[in-house]
């Protein structure tokens, strides 16, 4: 199907900028400013960036099934959240594969909202579609998919002054609540329901409100010290913050065990439409698994290239990058079980380029701990 | 953005001949523009051998990573070795202090395959 690439509210805004703007996920979105990808990564790390992240679809549950219908889907209990209340979570198939992962909120009776990646916005609705015509068939019909994505606009605030600086801006503080919950407050005059998350590892929240009012928030939020990030900073952010990106870190492929996302798994619950296949595969055990990796010399590992212990190909990098924060190239890929363990040295395929790696824990950075923990350095450098 | 006295490759490398046979070779502002954050510039060895438009090493940005291709045929007499602590310089200074390497030209007529500030520019367009 040949389509136009979609435009989000902000992007006259960005293109203003002098943003480089680039195709991602069917949308138009910017993947840097002026002042570049390591500027953006240091600002959000030490002070506030904004990112447009309004190419996320947002689809609201609403209707007294609502909640019963999630729960057969995600793969926690979303019926169970206090109102308010959000979580992170993988959407499986029947055979446990990740079809996405996602945020779903219970924002008040019977009414759910659930974040989901713009690449996998279609597959998402269809799938999500076609089970909720399942459980309709089951006689469970009052639920209803309204996709918000086009009316809402959605702005992530990042960094260790994000919080004071919506304090300031927004006059109600009841809407700027605890990590992972949902508020509301008024910003610029327009009201905003403000979810504190992000996908940076840094303090912050990811506010939504009208389409319209989308060039005046962003520019609130620019003149009031905010620096402006595309998507190779969020890249670098999420990657040293350990966080998976899906079509890259994971497909449907792969599982949730292996994928390092055991802690979003509620696979002992009848209604679930992944629970046997997800126990299975929980009580078998994976073959491999997600690690963190540290190049030990000169190189940048990047997705596709193949890892190596002693020869053998025991697995291949999902993500990579250099890290602005830690000074060093890190990546992210799946490594046989028995070659998992922290410490363990591995070669990566740099490009025809045999380049050291050190298994190391996931994550490469935390805002609550120092910088460059020693268990990160290399042990050589060329 | 694009200096008079140097010359052009189609692959958005330029060479700046001086004294004699050598010439100093780094990447053009739209390379350096178009990479984003340079963070990694594998140089050649000096004492290498390069040949015109083959490949001589490999530059990496936060985004992407990109081959060298040298302008001119010559030995390497000296590399920039302030990139392996600031390849930035590439990004702030790609025709001064962001150079690569210099070369001991093995044929300077070889200089005539190159383009001149105004028709690289051309390309760009």
């Amino acid at each position: 199907m040949l389509s136009m690439a979609m435009r989000t509210p902000l992007y006259e805004t960005h293109v203003a900028s002098g943003a480089r703007m680039v195709p991602f996920g069917g949308w138009d979105m910017p993947v840097q400013y002026p002042n570049g990808i390591i500027h953006e990564v240091r600002q959000v790390r030490n002070d506030v960036g904004i990112f447009d992240v309004s190419h996320m679809a947002r689809l609201e549950f609403t209707g007294v099934d609502a909640g019963r219908f999630l729960d057969t889907v995600l793969s926690l209990r979303a019926s169970r959240l206090e109102h308010g209340l959000g979580r992170y979570h993988v959407i499986c198939n029947q055979d446990g594969g990740i079809i996405d992962d996602a945020i779903v909120y219970n924002l008040a009776e019977n009414r759910f909202l659930l974040v989901v990646n713009a690449g996998n916005a279609d597959t998402d609705r269809a799938w999500l579609t076609s089970q909720m015509n399942a459980f309709a068939a089951e006689g469970h019909v009052d639920v209803e998919l309204v996709d918000r994505s086009l009316d809402i606009a959605m702005i992530a605030v990042q960094g260790p002054n994000a919080v004071s600086m919506l304090d300031e801006l927004t006059d109600d503080e009841a809407g700027l609540t605890t990590r992972f919950r949902a508020g509301e407050a008024t910003l610029d005059g327009e009201r905003i329901l403000t979810v504190r998350t992000g996908y940076t590892g840094e303090d912050g929240f990811e506010i939504m409100f009208d389409s319209a009012h989308a060039p005046g928030i962003w520019n609130l939020l620019i003149d009031s010290g905010s620096t402006e990030c595309g998507l190779g900073a969020r890249d670098v952010l999420r990657l040293e913050a350990g966080l998976m990106l899906h079509g890259s870190d994971m497909t449907v492929e792969n599982n949730p065990y292996e994928s390092g996302l055991r802690w979003t798994v509620r696979p002992n619950r009848t209604e679930y439409i992944a629970g046997e296949a997800l126990r299975k595969i929980r009580d078998e055990g994976t073959p491999r698994r997600i690690a963190g990796f540290v190049m030990r010399s000169r190189g940048i590992a990047r997705h596709g290239h193949s890892i190596h212990v002693n020869g053998d190909e025991v697995g291949v990098v999902t993500s990579g990058t250099h890290s602005p924060t830690l000074g060093m190239a890190i990546a992210m890929g799946y490594i046989d079980i028995a070659q998992s363990e922290i410490g363990t040295v591995v070669q990566i395929d740099v490009r025809g380029r045999m380049v050291d790696a050190e298994v190391v824990k996931l994550p490469f950075y935390r805002s609550d701990r120092p910088i460059k923990p020693t268990a990160l350095r290399p042990r050589t450098r060329r | 953005m694009y200096p008079d006295d140097l010359k052009y490759s189609s692959e958005h490398e330029w060479a700046r001949v001086g004294n004699g046979d050598v010439a100093e070779v780094g990447i053009t502002n739209f390379a350096q523009d178009t990479l984003g954050d340079v963070v990694f510039v594998e140089l050649p060895e000096i004492g290498s051998k390069v040949d015109q438009f083959d490949k001589f090493g490999e530059i990496e940005s936060v985004k992407a990573v990109s081959d060298l291709f040298s302008p001119v045929s010559g030995t390497v007499t000296a590399v920039n070795e302030e990139l392996e602590q600031s390849p930035e310089l590439v990004n702030s200074d790609p025709y001064g202090d962001g150079w690569i390497m210099e070369v001991q030209l093995d044929d300077p007529s070889e200089l005539d395959e190159l383009m001149d500030s105004q028709t690289y520019q051309g390309t760009l367009e």
